[in-house]
């Protein structure tokens, strides 16, 4: 039976209180960092997701995402990188609708049922702009999630799915727009959300012979913190005890991304035998029948959606935030040593700059960071194995904090670390608090945006403090 | 091996004023310091036979040396070794004498840096990492590495490291009101230092040295030809240069309360000039404060003090001009200012004039050895030079 093997997720460190938007706003939203975007969070969601498997057995990575850095280029292939993933494997990219992350799941498991593929990661994130102050702005939360898709040891099985599409200007963004449109709110949700997405879950459940009472849990995609409520009511289930809570109160509406975190919500807390329901929306509606197996609990060590929203940290100015967005002129200071952009230079550094591999000598076993072509310890010449790093966790041996230097946010942190198990790295660290940084913190990686310039973008890893 | 020891003399040197010489040119600090250099060993521009220019970002040819004192046909390298550019520089002057290849040969330091806002043209970083993904920050987030890990080593609190380092900064500001040519030339309290604004954490203002324009110029020559140019010509005892291959940044068992290049290139020197005690034979030393962390480790791994225990030398003021072995009697880098590759020979034109007896105000009593030492690069990744200079 095909299905999911594993999840992940990813919630940015980050928290921004609606009332710094707008005063007498509830609750607080999920926001990348300044060094954060789609491709980063949705790495973080993989890397989460493949704890513990091996990673040469998945043959493809599909990104689903409103908003990749580029129009023309793939984010895939950084996700699949900094997930350290075969190169062998299917890459795609799915985009411009909410729908993405789910339209990503249907392939994934087309490619499975169809033998092309033995597992598949779909890789959901979204950070979507609304105008400022505006209520998309209040609504929407950054963040990623992950599953495995498999045939062997599925943890839910998708017993089937439905879909429908639905022609409708109701939420755009065109090309060269910054922020999210949308038509008026009433027929928005009376012709877009409530219409399409009750006629995939009733044709779901005509389809498969279902009533509302034979699921478990019911995960509906939700534009804002109420709509939900209504859809469930009309479809005959309890909102009360059968629906998942969409956490408005804590993340946000987070775009192609959000069905499948808040499935992953939902199998935080699923048992074997539970029947889930899960539908999208966005110019239509997919409709899934999922079931919960034994396998369950062995990936219940993930650090999910409940660890990452219980790990957190508020910035109280939403200039600041504006700021990191581009949405704020900002005065123009003393630059910074310049930085320049060499692809062949980034393409050349890909398997240390990307994946995070060091190398071990096969003579001394010295690890290295980046990988070396003489031996630092022995002087062999030539002789080593790859070794990953982004996986390891690290303390810090010594760092500096500046509070000159133009940054986005100020003191830019630096560390050397030392991982467990050997190797060391130089590498700023990032979503840290100044008070926190000290000889001897435990930290771990996370893939970051390094440089933007020229609308090209290089990533590389940052040491963060442990998540925990 | 024959080494360098009393092989070659210091027949001539100048220095330029240092700071902020927003009307001048780097050609005119060629000018400037090599016309002092020139009529204080009594030689003229044609005289020289070869020479060595150490820049940074300040020419990039030897022909650039050549044009601003219409050098005639002769040799010249450029010489870039970082921080150590300056000392280097020397170094190779004094070798293609000591090769008997050149009677008379100049080394010249000249680096204009006010020219860029912020005094650096370059990438940091660019030379260790193409890809550009390593951190990028100016030196005073390397090196407040070192005082991170020095401060941990020895379990000193903020408070504390802060103290020391502060002392260091107060005299070698100090100094600089005896430097009629340093770019700093006030006195400042332990408060104002302790209290400085933050730069990185925990070095403030304070703790950093001046980025300034400046050059340097030394006549070389050996000493047979010295004796009949001058009396108080000076012979080079010692030229030690080693260069890190980034073991600090590879291996773990770095932990960033020493520089493990000075060690070395300490030894090499003490090796050739057959010093035993540094803490009792050497009379001075001007070594690389380019901020108050490194003069404090430099101090111990130089062997001044042992380790760990130069914050107690601090204290009882060891390195003031009145104490047992002086550094920075010029100021330092705090203080005199760091044009980049001229440093290393403004630091011998201390030592030189310290030795001649003519460092006026700041004349030390006894200074028949002096030291001179740089460094430069990233920390874990290093490269120093030391030059000790003594009587004949």
């Amino acid at each position: 039976m095909v299905g999911i093997t594993s999840y992940g997720a990813y919630v940015p460190m980050l928290r921004l209180s609606r009332e710094a938007i707008a005063k007498g706003a509830r609750g607080e939203k999920a926001i990348c960092n300044f060094d954060e975007d789609s491709i980063t969070m949705a790495a973080a969601a993989a890397n989460d997701c493949l704890n513990g498997i091996d990673r040469g057995m998945v043959d493809g990575l599909y990104f689903a995402t409103t908003t990749s850095p580029y129009k023309e280029k793939l984010g895939a292939t950084i996700v699949a990188m900094a997930a350290d993933l075969r190169q062998d494997i299917i890459t795609a990219d799915f985009a411009n609708s909410l729908r993405a992350g789910t339209s990503a799941l249907i392939s994934a498991l087309d490619a499975i049922k169809a033998g092309s593929a033995k597992k598949v990661m779909v890789a959901a994130a979204d950070c979507r702009l609304g105008t400022p102050g505006s209520t998309f702005e209040q609504n929407f939360g950054d963040g990623a999630g992950a599953l495995l898709i498999g045939d062997k040891d599925v943890a839910v099985t998708v017993e089937g799915s439905y879909s429908v599409y639905s022609e409708i200007l109701d939420i755009w963004r065109a090309d060269g727009d910054t922020f999210v449109r949308s038509w008026e709110d009433r027929f928005a949700s009376t012709h877009g959300y409530l219409e399409t997405v009750g006629k995939a879950v009733s044709g779901l459940m005509q389809k498969y012979k279902l009533s509302p009472s034979d699921f478990a849990k019911v995960v509906l995609y939700s534009p804002d913190a109420r709509r939900y409520v209504e859809l469930a009511r009309r479809l005959g289930f309890d909102d009360k005890t059968q629906v998942q809570e969409p956490l408005f109160a804590v993340m946000g509406n987070t775009g192609a991304a959000f069905p499948l975190m808040l499935l992953i919500a939902a199998l935080e807390e699923a048992k074997a035998g539970d029947r889930i329901l899960l539908a999208s929306y966005g110019n239509g509606s997919d409709a899934f029948v999922l079931q919960v197996t034994e396998q369950i609990e062995k990936i219940k060590d993930r650090r999910g959606m409940k660890k990452h929203l219980a790990s957190k940290k508020a910035i109280a100015d939403y200039k600041k935030y504006l700021i990191w967005r581009g949405l704020l002129p900002q005065e123009e200071r003393e630059p910074g040593p310049i930085r320049f952009l060499s692809a062949p230079a980034a393409w050349r550094e890909r398997e240390a700059n990307f994946r995070l591999r060091g190398v071990k000598c096969q003579v001394c076993g010295t690890i290295q960071f980046p990988p070396q072509r003489v031996c630092t310890k022995c002087h062999t010449k030539d002789q080593f194995e790859p070794y990953r790093l982004s996986d390891k966790k690290a303390k810090i041996v010594s760092f500096a904090m500046d509070y000159v230097t133009p940054a986005p946010d100020l003191p830019t942190a630096t560390t050397t670390i030392d991982f467990d198990g050997g190797g060391r790295m130089q590498c700023y660290m990032t979503d840290g608090e100044p008070e926190q940084v000290k000889c001897g913190l435990p930290v771990e990686m996370s893939f970051r945006k390094i440089i933007d310039k020229d609308g090209a973008r290089i990533y590389f890893w940052k040491s963060i403090p442990v998540r925990t | 091996m024959k080494g360098i020891k009393d092989r070659v003399a210091i027949v001539g040197m100048g220095c330029t004023n240092f700071g902020e010489l927003w009307d001048k040119d780097y050609k005119d600090l060629m000018v400037d310091a090599c016309y002092e250099a020139f009529e204080d060993a009594g030689v003229e521009p044609k005289d020289i036979q070869a020479a060595w220019y150490g820049s940074r970002e300040s020419g990039f040819t030897g022909s650039h040396l050549a044009n601003a004192l219409k050098l005639e046909y002769i040799p010249i390298t450029r010489v870039e070794n970082f921080c150590a550019g300056g000392t280097d520089t020397f170094r190779n002057a004094c070798y293609s004498v000591a090769a008997g290849i050149f009677d008379i040969a100049l080394a010249c330091g000249v680096e204009k840096t006010k020219d860029h806002m912020g005094g650096f043209t370059m990438d940091i970083t660019e030379p260790f990492d193409r890809s550009m993904v390593e951190w990028e920050l100016p030196p005073v987030s390397q090196f407040a590495q070192l005082a991170n890990g020095y401060f941990n080593k020895y379990g000193l609190s903020y408070e504390q490291g802060k103290k020391i380092l502060a002392k260091i900064a107060v005299k070698n500001h100090h100094n600089g009101t005896l430097s009629p040519k340093a770019h700093f030339r006030r006195e400042i309290t332990l408060e104002q230092a302790i209290n400085a604004p933050m730069i990185s954490y925990p070095l403030g203002l304070f703790d950093a040295c001046g980025m300034s324009d400046g050059g340097a110029a030394a006549i070389i020559t050996t000493p047979e030809i010295a004796k009949s140019m001058r009396k108080d010509y000076i012979l080079v005892k010692a030229l030690a240069l080693d260069n890190g291959g980034g073991q600090g940044k590879l291996q773990s068992d770095y932990d960033f309360s020493y520089i493990p290049e000075t060690v070395e290139a300490g030894k090499l020197a003490y090796k050739e000039a057959g010093i035993k005690n540094p803490r009792q034979e050497v009379d001075l030393a001007i070594v690389h404060d380019c901020f108050t962390i490194t003069e404090l480790i430099i101090c111990e791994d130089l062997g001044f003090s042992p380790r760990g225990k130069a914050p107690e030398d601090v204290e009882a003021g060891t390195f003031e001009l009145t104490g047992d072995l002086p550094v920075n009697t010029d100021g330092g880098l705090k203080c005199f200012g760091h044009p980049l590759s001229a440093s290393g020979l403004r630091m011998i034109y201390e030592v030189y004039k310290q030795l001649q007896g003519k460092a006026e105000a700041r004349q030390l009593k006894k200074a028949d050895i002096g030291l001179v030492h740089n460094v430069g690069g990233v920390c874990g990744y290093f490269n120093c030079a030391v030059a000790i200079l003594g009587k004949p």
